[in-house]
This record gives C-alpha cells, sequence and structure tokens, in this order.
C-alpha cells in the first residue's frame, strides 16, 4: 500500500479556491472547477426549419443563456455570411431550389461558417458553436454532422417546427422587415417576397424524422413550445439546453427589477447586512405601490429575498409576494457590514483584489458574482417560465439578472448602474430586451462604487477609496 | 468581524416570539400565503404594548426558528393581502401513470415521489394494484385480468375509485400537494374517469406514459420486480414469468397510447425505451416543468454511487463546528485508505466530487485522479457559531441551541443555513448524480445527510440525526424500487462527530441536560 504525502493546499487569493501546490509553494494547474458542462467536446447547436420559425431568437436566447451561466458560445448566423458575400438582395429568386447559382453561394457561406466554428471552439476557447440556419435538407445535416465527426464536436439539433399564420406573420412583422435584405422595401413588398422566400424552402423541407434520425440528438420544438420531442440527451450540457428551450416562451410580458428602499446601512456607507428601511426607504415603497398601480399589470407576481429590507418594501404594496433566499444580497464574508474604508483599512489586499477582477472575486467566507450567477440560475429559469414579474432584490444581485437580460459580459457585469429608488421595466422585443428606467423620485444614496485606476496591491488608501460613494 | 446577535434583535421586535415549526417553506413553488400563515404570531396580550399600527408602517418581525421576516399584524388587522385569493393559489396535482405492465410505471412512480418530497413538495403513491391485492387477498392467475371477465374488471374499477377517493382525502385533509396514480390507465376511458375527476375537484393532471418495446428491458423488469411480488409468493420463477407474459397480452387488447391528435390538450410526457425519446405535451406549470426535467435526468443503468465525508479534520479533533481547517495526522491517513478501497473497487470511469473546502479537496488529492469541486456541497454554513464547540454555542446561544434541538430540520443559524437550505442548495447536485453512472462524493457531515435522505427516502425529522460517521464509506447502488446500502469503515481512527437530540429540548433547559449528547473532543 502506497503512502501519498500529505498534500499540501493553497488558496487561491482571488477565488478563494483551495488547490495543490507544489513543492515549491507555487499552484499546480489545478484540478477542476465544477463548471457547467465538464464534457471534454465541443457541442455543436445546429438550428433546422423553414424561415420565421424563430430560429435565430432561440439561438441569440440560448446563446445569452449559456454565456451568462458560464459556457462561452457564440452564434454563428449563416444568413449574415450570405450577405456579406452578395452585399445586394435582390428578390426570393435567390432562394429558389432550381437557381443553381444561388446553392452554390449559399453552400460556401455555409461552409465558411463552419470553418469558423471550428476556429471558435477548437482555437478560441470556445464550448458551444450554435450554427444558425435553415438546414432544412437531410443533405445539409450530414455535412454538419460529418464535420462535427472529423473535429470531435457533439451535435444537437434544434428543430421548430410551426404551422401557426398568425405566429409566422407576426415573427416576420417583428423583425425580418428590419433585416438589411429590406431596407429599400415597403411593409407590403418585403411581406409577400418573404412569403415567397419560405416557399422556395418548403418543398425541399425534411423535417427530423422519427425513424430516419433515430440516432441523432434533438429537441423538435412544435408550435412554440406546446410539444416538444426530444431524442438521445447525450450529456448535461444539453439537458441543460433542452430544460431552458422548454421553460422559454414568447407571450409578451414584462420584468420589473429595482432593488429595496433605501436601508439604515446604506447611508452609514455599510454593505451587506441585514437592516430595515430608512424614512426615505420607506418612501420609496409607497412610490413603487403608485408606480405598480398605475402600470395596471395583469396577474403581477412578486419576488423578494429573505431580506428585512427587500420584504420591508413588499409590505407596502399590499399584495401576496413570495420569498426567494436565492435573491438574497452577495454575501460579503468577513467584510458584512463594513465601509468601505474599513475594508480598506484591515483587508488592503482583498480590496484590491476585488478591483482587479470584480467578477471572480470571492471574499473571504464569502462569495463572489460567479458564485451569485450560480445561485441565481433558478430564479432565471422561474422568471423566464413566468408572465409579469417585479423582482425586489439588491444591487450584486440585480447587477447578475440585469447581465442576463442585457447579455452583458462577465467584465460589465459587476458595475451595471443599479441605483436605488430606480425600477427598471425590461420587455422583450426582437431578439432582445428593451429597458426603460423609472426613477421614483425619491432621493437616496448613491451605493454605486465604480472601478478606481491604480488597482495595485501596494496602492495608497487615497487610490483605493477614490471612487468610493459619499455617506454620511 | 461584527457580529450581530440576531436573536437579539429578532427579541426587540417581536412579541411574543413564534414558535412554530410548521413548514413554512419559502420555496419558489411555495404557495405566498404559507409563508406569511404558519409564521403569524398569535394574537395577543401583547398588543398594548407595542404602538399601534398605521397602515403606513411596516413593521416586520423574524421568525426565531427559520430567520424568516413576517409582517407584524396586531389582533386587529385582518390579512392584510388577498382576500380575494383562494387558499391554495397553486392547485394539487395528480400524476397520471399510463403503460403495459413491466413498463416501470412503479419504478418511476416510487423515485419521482421520493424525489419530490424530498425537495418538500409533499407527494404520496396510490398504487392501484395494492388496492386489488387488498380486495382480492389471493391472486390465482392472469385471467383475472383477461378483458372480458366482468366480475374483475367491477373489482379492478372499484379499487381505482376507492384509489382516487384517497386521493382527495390525502389533498384535502393530508396537506398533500401531488398524488401520484400508479396504474395502468390504458384506456380512453379510464382516462376520462380520471380526468373528470379531477377537474371537478379542482386538480391539475399531468400524464406519464411509458412505452418500451424492447423485450431485453421487460424481461429485466419482471425478474427484478415482478418475481418477488406478493402475486407470485407460491410460484417457480419459469411459471411466474409465463402468467405474468400472458397478463401483458390482456391488457395489450385494449391498450390506446396517449394520442397525438385526440389528447393534444392533455399535459403529458411519453417516455420511449427507457428515455432515448420523450414527447412533451403542453407543461402547464413549474412543479410539471421539474417532474419532465428529473424524468429526462433519470436513468436505469446500473452504477454506484459511494458517499463519504472528508478524512478527520483538526477542527473535529477539538470539537468545533464549521470552519475550513486541513486534515488531522488521522485524516491524511484515511485519505490513503479511501483511495486504496476506490482502487479495489475496480471502477471505470469513476468521477470524484469534493466541495470548496479544504478538508474534502486534501482528501480527494489523496487519490490521485481528477475530482470536480462543486460549491453547492460546502458544509451547512453556521452563521454566528462557525468554529465554535457545542459547550459554546450551549454559552452563548442557549436558545439558539435550543431551538434548533426543537426543529434541527427547519432550524437557520443567525446569518447562517438551515438542512431545509441545504437541500434546495443541493438539489442540482442530485440532478447531477442521476445523470451519471459512478461517482464518489467526498464531502461533509450535514451535506452526506442530505444526499442520504434522497436516496434512502428519510424524512425531515429523520435527516438531520442520520449517522454520517466520519472515515466510513457508504456504498449506494439502485436495486429494485429502492437503494442497497453498504456500509464500509476504512478501519482509521476517528472522533466521532455525532450529537443526537438530547430529552430536554426546552428553551430553559440546564446547560447540562443541553449537553448531554455532545460527544468526546479533546
Amino acid at each position: 500500500m502506497m503512502e501519498t504525502f500529505p498534500c499540501e493546499l493553497t488558496q487561491n487569493p482571488l477565488r478563494k479556491i483551495w488547490m495543490p501546490c507544489k513543492k515549491n509553494g507555487l499552484p499546480e494547474k489545478h484540478i477542476s472547477q465544477r463548471r457547467v458542462c465538464m464534457t471534454n467536446c465541443p457541442t455543436l447547436i445546429v438550428t433546422v426549419g423553414l424561415p420565421a420559425r424563430g430560429k435565430t431568437y432561440i439561438s441569440k436566447k440560448l446563446t445569452r443563456y449559456l454565456n451568462w451561466i458560464g459556457v462561452p458560445t457564440k452564434e454563428f448566423n449563416v444568413g449574415q455570411y450570405r450577405r456579406e458575400c452578395l452585399k445586394i438582395y435582390k428578390s426570393f429568386e435567390f432562394f429558389q431550389p432550381d437557381n443553381e447559382e444561388g446553392l452554390k453561394v449559399r453552400r460556401q457561406c455555409a461552409l465558411a461558417a463552419l470553418k469558423d466554428v471550428r476556429q471558435y471552439l477548437l482555437l478560441d476557447g470556445g464550448q458551444v458553436a450554435v450554427f444558425d440556419a435553415t438546414n432544412t435538407t437531410r443533405e445539409r445535416r450530414g455535412t454538419i454532422t460529418k464535420f462535427a465527426e472529423q473535429n470531435g464536436f457533439k451535435v444537437f439539433f434544434v428543430e421548430s417546427v410551426c404551422e401557426d399564420q398568425d405566429v409566422i406573420a407576426e415573427n416576420i412583422v417583428q423583425v425580418k422587415l428590419d433585416s438589411p435584405d429590406y431596407i429599400d422595401c415597403n411593409t407590403e413588398e418585403a411581406i409577400a417576397d418573404f412569403m415567397k422566400r419560405i416557399k422556395c424552402y418548403e418543398s425541399a423541407y425534411q423535417p427530423l424524422d422519427e425513424i430516419l434520425d433515430r440516432n441523432l440528438s434533438y429537441i423538435k420544438i412544435m408550435d412554440v413550445g406546446r410539444r416538444y420531442l426530444v431524442n438521445r440527451v447525450l450529456d448535461h450540457i444539453q439537458s441543460r439546453i433542452v430544460y431552458y428551450l422548454m421553460n422559454s416562451h414568447i407571450s409578451p410580458r414584462s420584468i420589473y427589477l429595482c432593488r429595496h428602499g433605501e436601508s439604515d446601512l446604506n447611508i452609514t456607507g455599510r454593505i451587506g447586512g441585514d437592516a430595515g428601511l430608512t424614512a426615505r426607504g420607506k418612501e420609496f415603497a409607497k412610490c413603487l405601490l403608485k408606480f405598480i398601480h398605475d402600470q395596471d399589470i395583469n396577474d403581477l407576481k412578486v419576488w423578494t429575498s429573505q431580506m428585512k429590507r427587500t420584504i420591508q418594501t413588499a409590505e407596502a404594496l399590499g399584495v401576496p409576494y413570495e420569498q426567494w433566499k436565492a435573491l438574497n444580497e452577495i454575501d460579503a464574508g468577513v467584510c458584512e457590514e463594513m465601509m468601505y474604508e474599513e475594508i480598506q483599512e484591515h483587508y488592503p489586499l482583498e480590496f484590491a483584489l476585488r478591483d482587479q477582477d470584480k467578477y471572480r472575486y470571492r471574499y473571504p467566507k464569502g462569495e463572489s458574482y460567479e458564485d451569485l450567477v450560480q445561485r441565481l440560475e433558478p430564479v432565471i429559469m422561474e422568471l423566464e417560465r413566468q408572465g409579469n414579474v417585479l423582482v425586489i432584490c439588491h444591487q450584486a444581485v440585480m447587477r447578475c439578472l440585469l447581465a442576463y437580460f442585457l447579455d452583458k459580459s462577465a467584465d460589465e457585469l459587476p458595475y451595471l448602474e443599479c441605483p436605488l429608488h430606480t425600477v427598471l421595466k425590461l420587455t422583450p422585443v426582437a431578439y432582445g430586451c428593451k429597458v426603460e428606467p423609472v426613477c421614483l423620485s425619491v432621493e437616496a444614496v448613491n451605493t454605486q462604487r465604480d472601478r478606481p485606476e491604480n488597482v495595485d496591491v501596494q496602492r495608497t488608501t487615497e487610490d483605493a477609496l477614490h471612487t468610493m460613494p459619499a455617506h454620511f | 468581524m461584527m457580529m450581530m446577535n440576531r436573536a437579539a434583535v429578532a427579541q426587540d421586535v417581536a412579541e411574543p416570539q413564534q414558535r412554530d415549526a410548521g413548514t413554512g417553506r419559502t420555496a419558489r413553488f411555495q404557495r405566498p400565503h404559507d409563508i406569511l400563515t404558519p409564521h403569524r404570531p398569535t394574537p395577543s396580550h401583547t398588543s398594548a404594548v407595542l404602538p399601534a399600527m398605521s397602515k403606513n408602517e411596516t413593521q416586520l418581525t423574524q421568525n426565531p426558528l427559520q430567520k424568516i421576516w413576517v409582517p407584524w399584524m396586531n389582533s386587529k388587522l385582518s390579512r392584510r393581502r388577498g382576500s380575494s385569493v383562494p387558499q391554495f393559489t397553486n392547485s394539487p396535482t395528480m400524476i397520471v401513470m399510463v403503460g403495459l405492465p413491466a413498463r416501470g410505471k412503479t419504478y418511476i412512480s416510487k423515485k419521482l415521489t421520493r424525489y419530490l418530497n424530498w425537495i418538500g413538495v409533499p407527494t404520496r403513491v396510490f398504487n392501484v394494484g395494492q388496492y386489488r391485492r387488498d380486495a382480492t387477498r389471493i391472486y390465482n392467475n392472469y385471467e383475472f385480468f383477461s378483458a372480458d371477465n366482468e366480475e374483475a374488471m367491477k373489482i379492478r374499477k372499484a379499487c381505482a375509485i376507492t384509489a382516487l377517493q384517497d386521493v382527495c382525502a390525502y389533498f384535502t385533509r393530508g396537506q398533500g400537494q401531488v398524488a401520484v396514480f400508479d396504474a395502468t390507465n390504458t384506456t380512453s376511458e379510464r382516462r376520462e374517469l380520471i380526468l373528470s375527476f379531477a377537474q371537478g375537484n379542482g386538480y391539475k393532471v399531468f400524464f406519464v406514459e411509458s412505452i418500451c418495446d424492447d423485450p431485453e428491458i421487460i424481461a429485466e423488469n419482471i425478474k427484478q420486480v415482478k418475481l418477488s411480488s406478493p402475486d407470485y409468493v407460491d410460484c417457480d420463477k419459469e411459471e411466474a414469468v409465463t402468467d405474468f407474459l400472458k397478463r401483458i397480452e390482456c391488457y395489450k387488447v385494449n391498450y390506446v397510447p396517449l394520442d397525438d391528435d385526440k389528447d393534444r390538450n392533455l399535459s403529458y410526457i411519453k417516455i420511449f425505451n427507457v428515455g432515448s425519446r420523450y414527447l412533451v405535451n403542453r407543461v402547464q406549470d413549474h412543479i410539471q416543468s421539474r417532474i419532465v426535467y428529473y424524468l429526462m435526468n433519470i436513468h436505469v443503468t446500473p452504477r454506484s454511487i459511494y458517499l463519504s465525508r472528508h478524512g478527520e479534520s483538526e477542527l473535529n479533533v477539538i470539537g468545533r463546528i464549521g470552519g475550513d481547517s486541513g486534515l488531522s495526522p488521522g485524516g491524511h491517513k484515511y485519505a490513503n485508505a479511501l483511495g486504496s478501497y476506490m482502487r479495489g473497487q475496480n471502477i471505470p470511469d469513476l468521477k470524484v466530487w469534493t466541495s470548496h473546502m479544504k478538508r474534502t479537496i486534501q482528501t480527494a488529492e489523496g487519490l490521485g485522479v481528477q475530482y470536480e469541486q462543486w460549491k453547492a456541497l460546502n458544509e451547512i454554513d453556521a452563521g454566528v457559531c462557525e468554529e465554535m464547540m457545542y459547550e459554546e454555542i450551549q454559552q452563548n446561544y442557549p436558545e439558539e441551541f435550543a431551538l434548533r434541538d426543537q426543529d434541527k430540520y427547519r432550524y437557520r443559524y443567525p446569518k447562517g443555513e438551515s438542512y431545509e437550505d441545504l437541500v434546495q442548495r443541493l438539489e442540482p447536485v442530485i440532478m447531477e448524480l442521476e445523470r451519471q453512472e459512478n461517482v464518489l462524493v467526498i464531502c461533509h457531515q450535514a451535506v452526506m445527510r442530505c444526499l442520504l435522505a434522497y436516496f434512502l427516502d428519510k424524512s425531515a425529522d429523520e435527516l438531520p440525526y442520520l449517522k454520517c460517521p466520519l472515515h466510513t464509506v457508504l456504498k449506494l447502488t439502485p436495486v429494485a424500487y429502492g437503494c442497497k446500502v453498504e456500509s464500509v469503515f476504512l478501519h482509521v481512527e476517528a472522533v466521532n462527530t455525532h450529537r443526537d437530540k438530547p430529552e430536554n429540548v426546552d428553551i430553559d433547559r440546564d446547560p447540562v441536560e443541553a449537553l448531554e449528547t455532545v460527544p468526546d473532543h479533546i
């Protein structure tokens, strides 16, 4: 029996992750951090479907979600490659199945896109690539599958099938009329041309088949999510993708994000804790009530965290609300209830590390933004399922949620502005999200601390506190 | 480190103290009223002491057990919100199984029920076959199930109806939220009966149909769970298999699967060949979405799950809880022993998971294989009590200490967590364990208790007292409808960290009584 030497561990100062260190005290390349989809091979998601079936909508949304949970993902829209290749779109005739020239160009574009996919997944650190095109023939799908096999990628098809003419018409209005293809057309011309374009694809369309394609991994989304057929989910990431797609819907609704009213710790410049509202904070709660009332929202759900300040805010609304522990503010560990001046005084190294990488930095005995995102994933999933929701939460939490809806990177996320007493109304529109900030004019302290210029661990106290907001 | 004595703060705000140990779980699919109602302080004589509440005052009180903030309401105010909202905003749900015999319906029913109960959704299985056995006493042979056996048909229908009545009682009197109606339900007529019943009572219905035409899988099912059924207690194996296959034929005659077109307005999932394909139709709400996700992640491939704690830690030795210390010399020895044991198990493709805490990682390092760190596997956060000895907790927070003994599952440490919180945090771990095959999870006492409770179907009351000693590996192997456990002590001595529930859990108990069950330490 071999006795291995008791190993020494060292804790990475930024993320507070323990890892084995070599004899000389330096860390080994650390073994493995729990990441979503520890899949050894990259994954290629391939959309399938006639035009105006929501493929690009799904591609963009899925990409946004995967990036937010920490899986580097990128979409490759073949239509975009075609536009770059052709420069000018004349008419639907380009897409006719007997247009040899058109077919050649389209095939070249698909191959060019696949080349970029390979670059992204093998060389650029990507983990998932979304290949957004109609991919309506078995032949085209065969080409893609072979390409994936050659490169060691897993393939997962996402097919959208829809015969509801109203939905299709709405899609065309929402996203096709503004397409660069129809920049010089009037609405009627554009719609007429696009409908003929769809017809071009219809005759050659071979949907994924239960029998012929039984060995492929795919999800078939029918009638905008009424029905799903899921075949051969291979791994964790595919399972998460299926779950996410099955929870997304396109019914119009709005999500309202706001923080609790100003709290007693806010005004003294202290972070964290579990304080109650100041008089101004209570005033905000009352204004929030009026605002919600004026919005006249159908079936509004209200969610809070389990911290006193969000609950007090919700109480003023006089409606039922749900308390989510997952919405609690980021845990600042040993720095809970400290002022920034105190953090600088007692933990200057920590303070500097945080400024160096605010997203990944974990407070000692506390959390990081990265941890927050993982904690908030079920909240996002449920927000996807729901209709109109008002989420009363906290600064760091709100930044994470906002980053999800507005597709902000990990670098931008911790600095998103989420001031007190301001409601953000988010309304999904086209491929993204419209944001309307509503400042309910009740004064409050500013709690936004921007990244200072000097993030060196050796910096002076003055440099460190340079961007600290004023407080009492 | 500035620490407020949360308990003291709660005391100032709340009078009288609320001792409610009710469900009050603030899970996301919890109806909002459940959050408020269990915690409403009883209207009391102390209302004279507090100032009259104006409508604009939002006084909150913190439930001392779970540390949940709730509005304080004096006896004068009626329920402040939702007077027009019915008591249950989400309706109870019936999950109705559909499928020929030996298609895994009971396996799915039991597993799903176990999962839902573990995440806090009160669920129960109603197995109509069981009702039939109780009604007929003796099973003769497959002819009972013949499609033209009118007498038997009458009995079978009566059993189904009795079971439905029990479902109703479970929802109305038994506080149930989900009922799994486990029967073949292979005809549209029977399903129509159930739908009318459910609609009449305001229950949602979600069908789970299992379709399988792989004779090997069916044969394996029959072997695993039918041969040992009470129906075949006096038969030899061959007789039993023959009879059972004839039984299946009886059902095939009238089997009408859920139809893509006719049943397009029903909510259901169709599972084909043990999960290679799924058809999901009209998922109505959160719980159905979770059920679908769960069913799509489970598999029946044989495998084992190994649960172990980290090796003995430095804080363990001196009787302190929590913290992030390294292994003691004994703990290092265990890490080596664990490595030998796992190598001896000869498992292809073993996954190893640890928490983010030093002691589990050091233990994994001793194995010399790849491992994944999960923050979700971190030990329960003891908040203000982190790194304390039980004696110190008793000294500094005697009331907290008593509350914990009163309801260890729901009790949340001030600025910390409860077992209830832990379960929610561990749900993604369980989901991934379901997806995986052979896994070794190196974790912590409270965490291991939660995971074990999931696999062994232990209640919330039993969970916090499950025995998970140091230096012992639990090997869990799914078998039939449950899980076989093998406990393997790796012969490296360690301190005992198990503290049983003391007899006296009263707030004003003697320190001696409080510390009665504290395990020895240095």
